[in-house]
Parts: structure tokens; C-alpha cells; sequence
């Protein structure tokens, strides 16, 4: 990725810990520019443990993207120690499906084979996984849908396409930034309630990048709040409403109370003025 | 719009393209053999078209030969220039010392006028097909290079997030991504590449040449064959207008997905 790649790798790698599946520990992110630098991520310590909920909530700019794509291997850290599954993070992690807030869906591939891409990228067979896309794509209701293009496809759909791409593989991480931010607040809905039930039954380890309050809520075992110039964590907050939620769980008083104090995080930070 | 509506156009609707194009030919031949017809225009100026097709059916055989000859040099100098022009396209974006020598020489050589070169080339390859191909080649080349390397370039940086997350090497990237994305790209750099193909070929044939539509319409009118001078270039509007809709076949069958190609439904 670049020249502090090989200083990384010479480093001895961190010895695996039982209960941290994602390790953070004073990760910080300086961007350089010739107005002067910007502190994206300050001091982060974040673990995920295996098969947890994990999302990242702040408002825009306060550096939540950036924290997963350095995460993903996207981007390199300044300074602090990254590790997935006890590997030091200097390029994408073998073991994470990605889904970003754009759907990224190739116009010149039907659905079916943007799905397959992920195979065509990491050399695996095709007939080992057809049949797994299939069940995917029936699953997340594009069965119907297979042959058409990107196009033709409603943003909801072109999401939950580019779900079944992130999980053709299996992967036992699974990064999403901000996937349905993008879309209508009756889909993110109905797509909230199905990445639930998707994590319930294969309790992938999910790291969730989101702008709203209530989907970090419904959604996690942990919200980390995040805030911004520089991008810290605030808190992190443990959700403890039993599972597996319905969405008539966020007119419940626990809900609420959770919302009501999230919000007053934000609100200490001088957000939400009225 | 949807796959089955697509495959319940008639006939009738299909060649709807087909049928405008004929209407406006026919259109052209009318006014043409009217204007000329009722204004008395003299023959030696502007030739009837009826003198023209006279001339034409009269030889047949010779036409078709200059024709053809015409049609292999500009066919090879463009199938060349997209190849080379692909190759040169792909090293201009992976590399920064190639984007520097190659584009800037190829700048400055495409600032030179062709017809300019044009006679060197018949000093250094000859009169025969190949300095036609020549020049065909190098006056092709340049909107295809540009157009690819624009569409190389012009890839969703997302979509190369995704290729690295899934650890993708350049070459995959380049194959499975930024190729395909520059496909309506290369297209348009290929429309306008034909076109300027057969412009090169002709220029060669005006420069040097004992064939081709180029060299009949010098010779012709050495000789005053006013007629001939107009069947040539009948010809060659025939010739580069189906050259032009075959690269638009091609458009149409490789990008069927592309914007542009989706058709008026949308």
C-alpha cells in the first residue's frame, strides 16, 4: 500500500485474543494537506468480539467511515495497532464481506453475476458457490430478479444485491459503511429487520457504520458513539434489549430511554440545538 | 423496460433505423437529379445522377477493385489503431513516465497535419497499400487513445474500493473494472477513428497511389471525368457510412447495458 507497509509487517503481529475478534487500540488517522492537517480518528480503542453487533454512530465528518475503511485495509493508520482475527491490518482482511453506503453494482453485470464477482476476485470456483447465490439472492427476495441489470433494479434491491455480494464468500467479518443510508426510510426498515435476521442465524461479526440513532440501537449489542473534530468515541453503550427485535420494539420505554441517552451524548457536544 | 418487451419489437420496429436512413438516401438521390434537371446545371460543373450511376454500372468490375482497395487500407489502419491504441491507452494510465513521453509525442504528432507527412510516407514505405494503412493508422490512432484513456480513468472510486477489498490485483481490476467501464468510451474514440480512417487512406491515395477511389478521383480529374470524380466520392459516403454503423453494431452488442444504448423507454 505504501513504504510504512513493510515497517508494519517486520513488527511481530499481536498474539490472538479469545475475546477480541477486531482490536483497536490509540488508533489515530492524520490526513496531511497543504491547509493544514486534519485529525480524522484520535486515540480509538474499539473491540469487537466474535459474532457481536457492533455499529459506529456519529454525525457526518466526525471520521466513522474512516475508522472502518481502516479497518478494511483501505486506509493506513498513523499511529496506533490494528488487528483482525490477531493479524495486524496492512491489507484488506481475507475473512470480511464489505458493503458500502453505495451499492457499487457494475452496470455491465446482471445482478446474478455482480453477485459472483466476489468469486472472480478471490479465484474460487464458481460451481462451488452458484448455488449459494442462488439461495442469497431467493433469500433477500431477487430470486425473480437474477438476470436483469443494475438498472432495472430499485435502490433497496441494488442494496440488498450488494449484501448478497459481501456474504457469497461466508466471510465471518462483515464491514458495512452507512448500507442504507442512502435509501427511504420504509426500506431501511425492512432491510434493517433482514440484516437482523441474517445475523441472528449465522452470527457474523458485524462492524455497522450508521448516521441514525434508532438503526444503531435496533440493530447492535454495542453502539459506539462517535464525535467529532477530532473523531473519537464518546461512549460506548451497551444495548441490552432482547432478541430478536421486532421494530415495534422502538415505541418500548428501554428503547427509548437507550435513544434518549444517545442523544444527550450528542446533545453534550453541543448537537441538536433547538 | 424489461428483457421481454425487448424481445417482442416486430421486425417493422427493428429496422425502423434501417428504414430512416433509406427515406433520407432517397430524399438526397431526388434533389439531387431534380436540381440538376431543372436548372439546366451543365454537365462538366455537377453531373446528373443519373450520369454518375451510368458511370458506375458502365464498369462495374474497376470500381469495386479501387473500392476494395480503399476499403482493406482503411479496414487494416483502423483495426491497427485500435489495437495499438488500446496498448498505448493502457500504458498512458498505469504509467507516469509513459503518460509523459507517449501522450506528449502523441499531442504533438497529431498537431501535425497529416497531408503534410503524408508524401514522406510514400518516400519511406512506397506507393503500395501499406502507406496508405500508414497514414490511416496514425490519423485513427489519436481520438482512440484519448477516448480510452478517458474512460480508463473515469472509474467509479468506490468500485476500486471494492476490488481491493476483495484483494484484487491490477490486472483483475483492469480486466473485470476499468475495461468494461471504458467500453462506451473506446466506442465513441472508434466512431470518430473510422471516419478519419478512411480520411487517411484517401489522402495517401491523393499523395501517391496507382489505386483506390482516392487516386480515380485525382485521376479523373486530370482527365475532366467530372462524373467519375462524383462516383467516387458517392462511393466513399457509401463506404464510411457503413463502416460508421458497423462500429455502432459493434457499440450496440458489446455496451447493450450503457446509458445511452438502453433505449426511449426510460
Amino acid at each position: 500500500m505504501n513504504s510504512n507497509t513493510a515497517a508494519r509487517a517486520a513488527r511481530s503481529p499481536v498474539p490472538p485474543d479469545a475475546s477480541a475478534y477486531v482490536r483497536m487500540r490509540g488508533v489515530s488517522k492524520i490526513y496531511h494537506s497543504p491547509r493544514g492537517d486534519i485529525e480524522a480518528l484520535r486515540d480509538i480503542d474499539l473491540d469487537i468480539a466474535e459474532g457481536e453487533f457492533v455499529s459506529v454512530l456519529g454525525p457526518s465528518g466526525c471520521g466513522k467511515s474512516t475508522l472502518l475503511r481502516c479497518l478494511a485495509g483501505l486506509e493506513d493508520i498513523t499511529a496506533g495497532t490494528l488487528d483482525v482475527v490477531g493479524v495486524q491490518v496492512d491489507r484488506p482482511p481475507a475473512e470480511m464481506g464489505i458493503v458500502f453506503q453505495r451499492d457499487v453494482l457494475l452496470d455491465w453485470r446482471t445482478v446474478l453475476d455482480n453477485v459472483l464477482l466476489t468469486l472472480e476476485f478471490r479465484r474460487l470456483a464458481k460451481d462451488d458457490y452458484i448455488d449459494r447465490a442462488h439461495e442469497l439472492l431467493d433469500m433477500f427476495g431477487l430470486g425473480a430478479y437474477e438476470h436483469r441489470y443494475p438498472w432495472e433494479l430499485s435502490g433497496g434491491m441494488r442494496q440488498r444485491a450488494s449484501i448478497c455480494r459481501a456474504l457469497l464468500d461466508d466471510p465471518a467479518l462483515l464491514f458495512m459503511d452507512e448500507p442504507f443510508g442512502a435509501l427511504d426510510a420504509m426500506t431501511r426498515d425492512q432491510l434493517n429487520v433482514e440484516l437482523q435476521r441474517i445475523w441472528t442465524t449465522t452470527r457474523k461479526t458485524i462492524l455497522f457504520i450508521t448516521h441514525s440513532i434508532a438503526e444503531a440501537i435496533f440493530l447492535s449489542d454495542r453502539v459506539a458513539v462517535m464525535a467529532r473534530e477530532p473523531g473519537r468515541i464518546e461512549e460506548i453503550v451497551e444495548i441490552d434489549l432482547p432478541r430478536p427485535r421486532r421494530l415495534a420494539v422502538r415505541e418500548e420505554a428501554t428503547f427509548i430511554a437507550y435513544s434518549a441517552h444517545i442523544r444527550g451524548i450528542f446533545e453534550s457536544l453541543g448537537m441538536f440545538q433547538e | 423496460m424489461s428483457v421481454e418487451s425487448k424481445r417482442e419489437t416486430s421486425l417493422w420496429q427493428r429496422t425502423e433505423r434501417v428504414r430512416m436512413v433509406t427515406c433520407v438516401l432517397v430524399a438526397f438521390a431526388a434533389i439531387w437529379e431534380l436540381s440538376v434537371r431543372i436548372f439546366d446545371v451543365p454537365q462538366y460543373l455537377f453531373p446528373s445522377l443519373e450520369s454518375v450511376i451510368a458511370d458506375i454500372v458502365k464498369n462495374p468490375a474497376w470500381y469495386a477493385m479501387h473500392a476494395g482497395y480503399t476499403l482493406a487500407a482503411t479496414l487494416i489502419g483502423f483495426v491497427l489503431a485500435v489495437g495499438g491504441g488500446l496498448l498505448i491507452a493502457i500504458g498512458i494510465v498505469y504509467s507516469r513516465i509513459l503518460e509523459y513521453t507517449l501522450y506528449t509525442s502523441l499531442v504533438a504528432t497529431n498537431a501535425i497535419p497529416k497531408v503534410a507527412i503524408a508524401p514522406l510516407f510514400i518516400i519511406w514505405i512506397g506507393t503500395g497499400l501499406e502507406s496508405k494503412i500508414a497514414i490511416a493508422l496514425l490519423i485513427a490512432i489519436f481520438p482512440i487513445v484519448i477516448d480510452t484513456v478517458l474512460g480508463l480513468r473515469s472509474v467509479d472510486p468506490a468500485a476500486l474500493d471494492l476490488a481491493r477489498a476483495l484483494r484484487g490485483t491490477q490486472f483483475q481490476i483492469l480486466r473485470k473494472i476499468r475495461f468494461p467501464n471504458a467500453l462506451p468510451s473506446i466506442f465513441a474514440g472508434m466512431k470518430v477513428g473510422i471516419s478519419l480512417a478512411l480520411i487517411g487512406t484517401i489522402v495517401g491515395e491523393f499523395v501517391g497511389s496507382n489505386k483506390g477511389l482516392g487516386f480515380v478521383i485525382i485521376q479523373a480529374q486530370g482527365q475532366f471525368e467530372i462524373a467519375r470524380q462524383f462516383a467516387s466520392i458517392a462511393l466513399l459516403a457509401v463506404l464510411g457510412t457503413i463502416l460508421f454503423y458497423l462500429v455502432e453494431l459493434g457499440e450496440r452488442l458489446c455496451v447493450p447495458w450503457h446509458v445511452s444504448q438502453r433505449g426511449g423507454t426510460h
